[in-house]
């Protein structure tokens, strides 16, 4: 068995919430880098420079990429031979809170949904962990900001359900978001599962690089072919419309799931998708 | 590109075009969703307001908190779309314009149009780049409210697009 302290762990998730909110991932500016290469609207190449030099400044200025610094979430995946001492709770909320102080981050969480008072320190995250062979711990931290959360969404569809009406679904709900979830956006779905397991997956779908496809052949169709179809709503940033430049990626994860039902959840993520990892 | 000086005023929106991208010149108040709730609720109850909202533009934005140093944090558009329960009491008190990301609703539409008022569009999640363009910055009310209390700022060639007169 291997030991560790949950003081490292407090001091992983401090520099992985300071490098999420200040360092937008390399994938997903190259990506809007492209996006900007490719466009053919004057004003839409220009909101998408703004976008890129918005990423410059903040690496360079250490300033948040995105004034809502979000919801953090945080995923620990524990090897079973591992063995943590000390609080793990704990050591990850402080992490947060050290971040979020050093970082001059906005603290965005209130304590209740309807009394609505902010808890002035960005806690508490959401903690989730799953057990994976080995004496490793990965984390990942993600930094949700409620923007494009709000434009996210979920349906139990018919088991009898063609393909065809869940695409229909995603369009239509796309097609109402419009620009407010501050696009390019990088959309994360989960098919499968339960309502539960297929909201999880739509989140962790994102971490997956931009400009990667799913293994699975008829969801990798659905990939592309969502990538097209949301393309053309003609969805740009600032309102703009645009031929290419309302998504960057779709990517989906699927989990078997009961003869009964077919989940779907989609995440919403803005072109500020900011999550950092490592292993420890 | 255009400038535009801030306040506004009728003639100059009269003379605004859908579309046309903008640079934002002058003074603007920020506000975000509890700080119009609690000016709205002042409004029904007809309660003296802690700012004049005569001619004012309103930028929906919560920034981060400035270092040592800094005129503001980083400060980028919110979703406008969550104040639109709140523009009939604002632009009936005097707002002319309003800055934030995303479409408003038909009611939004209709008042802005009845009143003569502007809603711009800013570009979203470039926060850190926005806060560039504001050269000052200091809270006018509701302080208790944090990140949503209600700011006086001054931008210069803040870059915005008119969405709706």
């Amino acid at each position: 068995m291997r030991k560790i302290s949950s003081d490292i762990i407090r001091d992983s998730v401090k520099r992985l919430c300071l490098k999420a909110n200040i360092e937008l991932r390399k994938d997903v500016l190259d990506a809007i880098k492209a996006l900007k290469k490719k466009e053919s609207s004057l004003k839409v190449k220009r909101a998408l420079d703004m976008i890129i030099q918005n990423a410059e400044i903040a690496k360079k200025k250490r300033l948040p990429i995105c004034q809502d610094t979000g919801m953090v979430v945080v995923y620990l995946a524990i090897g079973q031979k591992l063995v943590i001492e000390g609080d793990i709770v704990k050591a990850v909320s402080k992490g947060v809170k050290e971040a979020y102080i050093e970082g001059y981050f906005r603290k965005s969480i209130v304590n209740d949904p309807f009394l609505r008072k902010n808890t002035n320190t960005n806690l508490p995250p959401l903690i989730y962990t799953s057990i994976i062979p080995g004496n490793r711990l990965n984390i990942r931290v993600g930094i949700k900001g409620f923007g494009c959360e709000n434009a996210s969404f979920t349906k139990m569809f018919r088991p009898t359900d063609p393909i065809k009406k869940i695409e229909d679904f995603i369009l239509e709900n796309i097609n109402n978001i419009k620009s407010r979830a501050c696009p390019p956006m990088y959309i994360g779905i989960g098919i499968g599962g339960t309502l539960t397991k297929a909201v999880s997956m739509s989140k962790e779908a994102i971490f997956r690089k931009v400009g990667t496809y799913s293994k699975i052949r008829h969801i990798r169709t659905l990939e592309k072919s969502l990538f097209k179809k949301i393309n053309d709503l003609k969805i740009g940033p600032m309102g703009l419309k645009s031929k290419n430049s309302a998504v960057f990626g779709v990517s989906v994860l699927t989990y078997p799931t009961h003869i009964a039902g077919l989940p779907v959840a989609v995440n919403v993520s803005c072109h500020a998708t900011r999550d950092a990892g490592e292993i420890l | 590109m255009k400038s535009l000086n801030l306040p506004l005023n009728k003639e100059a929106i009269k003379r605004l075009r859908p579309g046309e991208e903008i640079l934002l010149n002058g003074s603007l108040l920020t506000a975000r969703d509890a700080a119009h709730k609690r000016l709205c609720d002042a409004i029904k109850l007809c309660k003296k307001l802690p700012i004049d909202l005569k001619d004012e533009t309103i930028y929906y934005a919560g920034p981060t908190p400035q270092r040592k140093g800094q005129v503001i944090g980083s400060c980028g558009p919110t979703t406008s779309s969550r104040m639109d329960p709140f523009v009939g009491p604002l632009v009936r008190n005097g707002v002319l314009g309003m800055v934030g990301k995303g479409e408003r609703s038909k009611e939004v539409n209709s008042l802005i149009k009845k009143y003569g008022v502007v809603y711009f569009v800013t570009v979203g999640g470039a926060g850190a780049y926005l806060s560039e363009k504001i050269v000052s910055s200091s809270i006018v009310a509701y302080k208790d409210l944090g990140t949503e209390a209600i700011r006086r700022i001054v931008v210069k060639d803040f870059p915005a697009i008119v969405s709706i007169k």
